[in-house]
């Protein structure tokens, strides 16, 4: 029974022990490893984040950036050197550069122009049609 | 009239959109992620030969001349059908080619090349990948291009082909030098 059971924990294990390469030496480092390991992109699967990916690469740039936390660098170190080696696709939130501006504030441009033509619209509406006195609307109060 | 052709005006708008937006992506390799290293010196390494664990190259030994830099492992199938390809280059004598021995062991690393040939000048052997971050490489085939300068030129993510080394690799070596 207890090996069926080691078996069968065995069978689910596989998956954790890619994601989780070492033993971590505190709680603030294993912190800081889940955050920007799921903030970093896989490369070679780029639906996953480095946190979720199995691929060869994702391992190793996975202990890459154990070695870096360890090494004392920054987040914004490591987020560099990511870049400066795979560009800004490892990275699940682009850089607010003139280069991105477009993809940052283009959904509120689009709401903007929305906003604009539904109270367009609104206004010619109102304009075309007169208010009507309704009888109701005769003084008292209800 | 027209208020009861607007829907299909709208949906042949969207469908013609939809087609320009599939033809601009087709044929294209979106997961290839572009090299930021081209026009700037090749990473600073030093990786052991294939075979000859005690002969360390540096990226300054290979300065002088254009290089082809190809990354390969026994263990990638896409390397073996470009493997022809890169062959052909190598005994052609356009240019230098050196292997980069991507995660692979050595026993495996040379019976792939028993079985297929090799055709580099030179192996590097990182067994680990660790260099291969510095390089931005994150699999195989991947494909660079280096000028004498020692300035990444051209990076080609997945096989080469022969339309590759004509229309790429060829006209970037000439215009460079």
């Amino acid at each position: 029974m207890k090996k069926i059971i080691f078996l069968a924990l065995l069978l689910f294990s596989g998956n954790l022990l890619a994601i989780d390469p070492t033993d971590y030496r505190s709680a603030e480092e294993e912190q800081r490893f889940r955050s920007l390991a799921a903030e970093l992109r896989c490369v070679m699967c780029q639906n996953q984040s480095l946190a979720d990916s199995n691929a060869m690469i994702a391992k190793d740039l996975r202990l890459e950036l154990l070695t870096l936390i360890r090494e004392g660098k920054s987040d914004d170190e490591i987020k560099q050197f990511m870049v400066s080696r795979y560009t800004d696709f490892v990275l699940y939130k682009p850089p607010m550069r003139p280069g991105t501006w477009l993809l940052w504030f283009g959904p509120f441009l689009v709401l903007f122009v929305g906003i604009g033509i539904i109270f367009m619209i609104v206004r010619k509406r109102s304009a075309a049609m007169p208010v009507i006195k309704t009888q109701e609307d005769n003084g008292q109060e209800w | 009239m027209m208020s009861r052709l607007l829907p299909l005006l709208a949906f042949i708008a969207l469908a013609a959109l939809l087609f320009v937006g599939v033809r601009m992506n087709s044929g294209k390799d979106n997961s290839a992620i572009p090299s930021p290293l081209i026009g700037k010196p090749a990473p600073e390494f030093s990786l052991p030969v294939l075979n000859q664990e005690n002969r360390i190259i540096k990226t300054s030994d290979l300065k002088g001349r254009p290089y082809l830099l190809n990354v390969w492992g026994s263990w990638c199938p896409a390397c073996q059908i470009e493997h022809p390809v890169i062959s052909e280059l190598a005994r052609s004598g356009k240019l230098k080619v050196v292997g980069y021995n991507y995660k692979d062991e050595t026993d495996a690393a040379n019976k792939w090349l028993q079985q297929f040939g090799n055709p580099y000048d030179l192996i590097l052997f990182d067994d680990s990948g660790r260099v291969a971050l510095d390089w931005g490489i994150y699999g195989a085939p991947e494909t660079f291009l280096i000028d004498a300068k020692g300035i990444v030129r051209w990076k080609h993510v997945g096989p080469i082909t022969p339309e590759i080394i004509e229309q790429e690799i060829l006209p970037a070596l000439e215009s460079k030098q």
